[in-house]
C-alpha cells in the first residue's frame, strides 16, 4: 500500500496516515517531499516496534497474535478481554483483570436491553416531578409518624442501594446491558434516599428512630455474598414487598409531597422486582438446583435474624397514624386493619413472584413466610 | 548469582529491573539488581569486578573500553533493545534563524547535560566534522540537569528544545525520538525545522567484561532473549522500559560516539576523557 503525504511531515501528523494505512496493510511505502521523511521516518517506526526500510515500514508483529475478540460468552468470560466492549479487538499481552462474576449462566440476560432502554427513558426529576412548594400542614403527631416511616424509607434504600453497587464491579464488563440495569437500579435508589431525606425536613421535624432489628435485617442484605442469592433477597422479596408498602403509601399518605415520592420510587422499585424476577426465572429454567440454593439462602438469612424483632416497633405504629391521618380512634382502627392487610398484600405478592421464578405453590407460601418482618 | 548495575536515572528504574530481575529468576537464572547514581560510578564497579554485568549507557561502554584498553582487556555488549539501534541526533532551528551549519558560525546552539552522548557529544562532533568548530565558531550552551546520568533522563534535552522555542538561543540538539516527542508535546516551536543530522549509531546495551564469567551470562543473555512481549507479565515491563524485543549487542554502533570522545574538542569531551583514562 501506498500513502501520499505531500507536504505533511512525520512529525506534524503525516506519522497519522501511515499508522492508518498500516491497519489495513503490512507494508506501506510513504511517499512525501518533506526532505527529513526517511529519517522521521525510521526514528516513529522504531519507537513504535514497526521495521522501517528506506520509506517503506513494515508493520510490528505480535502486537495481536494470542489477542482476542471480544463477544458475549455462551460459557465464561474471557478475563483478557478486559474493559473492552464486545466486538472490540483486544491487544496480545493485555494484563487480565479478575471478574468473579464471569458466567453468561449466572449473570446474562437477555432481557437487559429493553429493561435498561425503559429505565433510562422513565428516570423522573425530583426538581420537576415533586411538589415541594405545596403549603400543606399535618399536625404534629402526624407529620411525626410520616417522618419516622421515611426514616424506615431512607435505611431500606441506602441498602438496596449498596448491594447492587457491590457486585457491580463483580461483573465482567462483556455482560454491559446487565450493568446498566444496576447502575440504574443504584442511581435509582441514592435518588429515593434523597427525596425522602428532602421530605423529612422538608417541616423542620427531622428523623424519627432507627431500629436495632432493621439494621440487622439490612446487614443481612450486605452480608449475602452470592448474586443470584442476594438479588432473590434483596429485589425480588425484599423490594417485591416494598413496592405494596409505597403504593399503599402512594394512596393513604396525608400531605402531596410524601405521596409524590413514594409513587414516583414505586415506579422504579417494580421495574427492579421485574428484572429479578424476570432474570432469576431465566436462571432456574437453564439450571433448577437454584430453586434449593435460592431457598436456602432465604432460609439462612431468616436463621441469622431469628434473635431479632424484625420491624422497628415504631415504624408499624407510624404507619397506621399515617393511613389515619390523625389521632381519632376511629380512623386509627380503620388504619390499623388497612396497614394489617398491606401486610398480607405483601405476603401474597411475594408468593406471586416466588411462583413466577419456577417455586412450586406450596413452597412459595412457606418461603414468603420466611421473609424478614422489616419488609425490605 | 550474578548482579546486574543499573543507574536509577528514573523512579521508574527500580520496578523495570526488579521486574525483569525477578522474570530471570522465575526462569532459572539468579541474578539480582544493583543501583547507582552515577554512571561513573557503575564503570568503576564493572571495571573492578563488583557488578558482573551492567546496563550501560553508550557513553559508559565507551568509558569502559577506555579504561580497559589501558588494562589489556575488551567489553562485551551481550543485549540491547530493538529501539536502541540506529538511532540519530538532529539539530533544529527556527523558520528565519539558521537554515544550515554553515550559517550557525556566530550564533549559539543548546545542548544536553555535558554528559550527553545523544543531545550534547555525538551533535557538536557532527559540527566540528563540518567544519564548525564547537565553543569557537558557535556559542554551545549546555544544560547541565542530572550530570551523571548521561542524559538518559531526557531533561536536560528537553530545557535545550526549550531554549529555542523561548528565544534563548538559535538553535538545538536533540535525539531524533524526542524530535516527535517534543514536537506533540509543545516543547519545541511549531516552526523549528532539522537542519542537520547525525548518522546513525546506537545506544544504550547489557555489558560485561571479555573473560568474566562468561558461559553464566551467555547463558544469562540466552534467556533474557526469549522475553516476548506478547507475555502479560513482560508486557509491562517492555512498555516501562521502551522496546518491543530485546536483541543481541553489537559493537559497531557505538562507534560513532567512540570517535567523538576521542575527537571532539570541547570541555565536554575533555571531562569524559579526563574520567575514564583516569580510571
Amino acid at each position: 500500500m501506498r500513502v501520499e503525504l505531500g507536504d505533511l511531515a512525520i512529525d506534524r501528523g503525516g506519522s497519522v496516515l501511515v499508522a492508518n494505512a498500516l491497519r489495513d496493510a503490512g507494508h506501506v511505502e510513504v511517499e512525501g517531499t518533506d526532505p527529513e521523511l526517511e529519517s522521521n521516518l525510521r526514528a516513529w517506526a522504531r519507537a513504535r516496534g514497526h521495521g522501517a526500510d528506506g520509506k517503506t515500514v513494515h508493520r510490528a508483529t505480535g502486537r495481536f497474535d494470542g489477542g482476542a475478540e471480544v463477544v458475549l460468552p455462551t460459557g465464561t468470560a474471557d478475563a483478557r478481554w478486559g474493559f473492552a466492549p464486545r466486538g472490540a479487538r483486544v491487544e496480545a499481552g493485555t494484563a487480565a483483570w479478575n471478574w468473579p462474576l464471569d458466567d453468561a449462566a449466572v449473570v446474562w440476560d437477555e432481557d437487559a436491553a429493553r429493561i435498561y432502554s425503559s429505565a433510562a427513558a422513565r428516570q423522573w426529576d425530583p426538581a420537576r416531578d415533586v411538589p415541594w412548594d405545596d403549603g400543606f400542614r399535618l399536625d404534629e403527631p402526624v407529620e411525626a409518624a410520616v417522618c419516622q416511616v421515611l426514616t424506615y424509607l431512607v435505611e431500606n434504600e441506602v441498602a438496596a442501594l449498596s448491594v447492587p453497587a457491590t457486585f457491580l464491579p463483580r461483573i465482567h464488563p462483556t455482560f454491559a446491558e446487565v450493568v446498566q440495569v444496576l447502575a440504574v437500579q443504584v442511581a435509582d435508589e441514592a435518588r429515593h434516599a434523597a427525596v425522602f431525606t428532602r421530605r423529612l425536613g422538608l417541616r423542620g421535624h427531622g428523623p424519627g428512630t432507627s431500629g436495632r432489628g432493621g439494621q440487622a435485617s439490612l446487614a443481612s442484605l450486605l452480608a449475602e455474598p452470592d448474586f443470584l442469592s442476594a438479588t432473590f433477597l434483596l429485589s425480588v422479596l425484599g423490594e417485591g414487598s416494598f413496592v405494596e408498602l409505597l403504593r399503599w403509601l402512594a394512596d393513604c399518605a396525608p400531605d402531596p409531597v410524601t405521596r409524590a415520592v413514594v409513587r414516583l420510587a414505586a415506579q422504579d422499585e417494580a421495574r427492579h422486582v421485574a428484572f429479578a424476577v424476570g432474570h432469576l426465572r431465566r436462571v432456574v429454567e437453564r439450571d433448577p438446583a437454584w430453586l434449593d440454593k435460592l431457598a436456602g439462602a432465604l432460609r439462612n438469612r431468616s436463621a441469622a435474624l431469628a434473635a431479632t424483632s424484625g420491624l422497628n416497633e415504631d415504624v408499624f405504629d407510624a404507619l397506621v397514624v399515617v393511613g389515619a391521618g390523625s389521632l381519632e380512634p376511629d380512623a386509627i382502627g380503620r388504619s390499623f386493619a388497612s396497614v394489617a392487610d398491606l401486610v398480607r398484600r405483601m405476603d401474597r405478592a411475594r408468593q406471586g413472584h416466588l411462583a413466577r421464578i419456577g417455586f412450586p405453590a406450596a413452597s412459595a407460601i412457606e418461603l414468603s413466610g420466611w421473609h424478614t418482618r422489616n419488609f425490605m | 548469582m550474578l548482579l546486574l548495575g543499573a543507574v536509577a536515572y528514573d523512579p521508574k528504574v527500580v520496578p523495570i529491573w526488579e521486574g525483569i530481575c525477578a522474570w530471570l529468576q522465575a526462569h532459572g537464572v539468579d541474578v539480582e539488581p544493583v543501583w547507582f547514581f552515577r554512571y561513573e560510578t557503575l564503570v568503576q564497579a564493572l571495571v573492578s569486578g563488583g557488578v558482573d554485568v551492567a546496563w550501560h549507557s553508550p557513553l559508559a561502554v565507551v568509558q569502559t573500553e577506555r579504561a580497559l584498553h589501558r588494562r589489556g582487556r575488551t567489553l562485551r555488549l551481550l543485549a540491547m533493545r530493538d529501539t536502541d539501534q540506529d538511532l540519530t541526533s538532529v539539530i533544529v532551528a527556527r523558520r528565519g534563524g539558521p537554515s544550515s551549519l554553515d550559517t550557525l558560525r556566530g550564533r549559539r546552539i543548546a545542548v544536553g547535560a555535558w554528559d550527553s552522548p545523544q543531545a550534547t557529544l555525538l551533535p557538536l562532533n557532527h559540527l566540528q566534522a563540518n567544519g564548525v568548530r564547537p565553543g569557537k565558531d558557535v556559542d554551545v550552551r549546555t544544560y547541565d540537569l542530572l550530570v551523571g546520568k548521561h542524559g538518559d533522563h531526557v531533561g536536560g534535552e528537553r530545557l535545550a528544545a526549550r531554549a529555542l522555542r523561548d528565544g534563548d538561543v538559535d538553535a538545538a540538539a536533540l535525539f531524533d525520538g524526542n524530535l516527535l516527542a517534543f514536537r506533540a508535546d509543545g516543547s519545541l516551536p511549531d516552526d523549528a525545522e532539522v537542519i542537520a543530522r547525525t548518522g546513525m549509531y546506537d545506544h544504550c546495551a547489557f555489558a560485561a567484561l571479555t573473560g568474566h564469567r562468561e558461559a553464566e551470562l551467555d547463558a544469562w543473555t540466552r534467556v533474557l532473549l526469549t522475553m516476548r512481549w506478547e507475555d502479560p507479565v513482560v508486557r509491562v515491563l517492555f512498555d516501562l522500559e521502551g522496546l518491543r524485543e530485546w536483541r543481541p549487542g553489537r559493537t559497531h554502533g557505538i562507534e560513532p560516539l567512540r570517535h567523538a570522545v576521542a575527537t571532539l574538542d570541547h570541555e565536554a569531551a575533555d571531562r569524559v576523557r579526563r574520567f575514564a583514562d583516569t580510571l
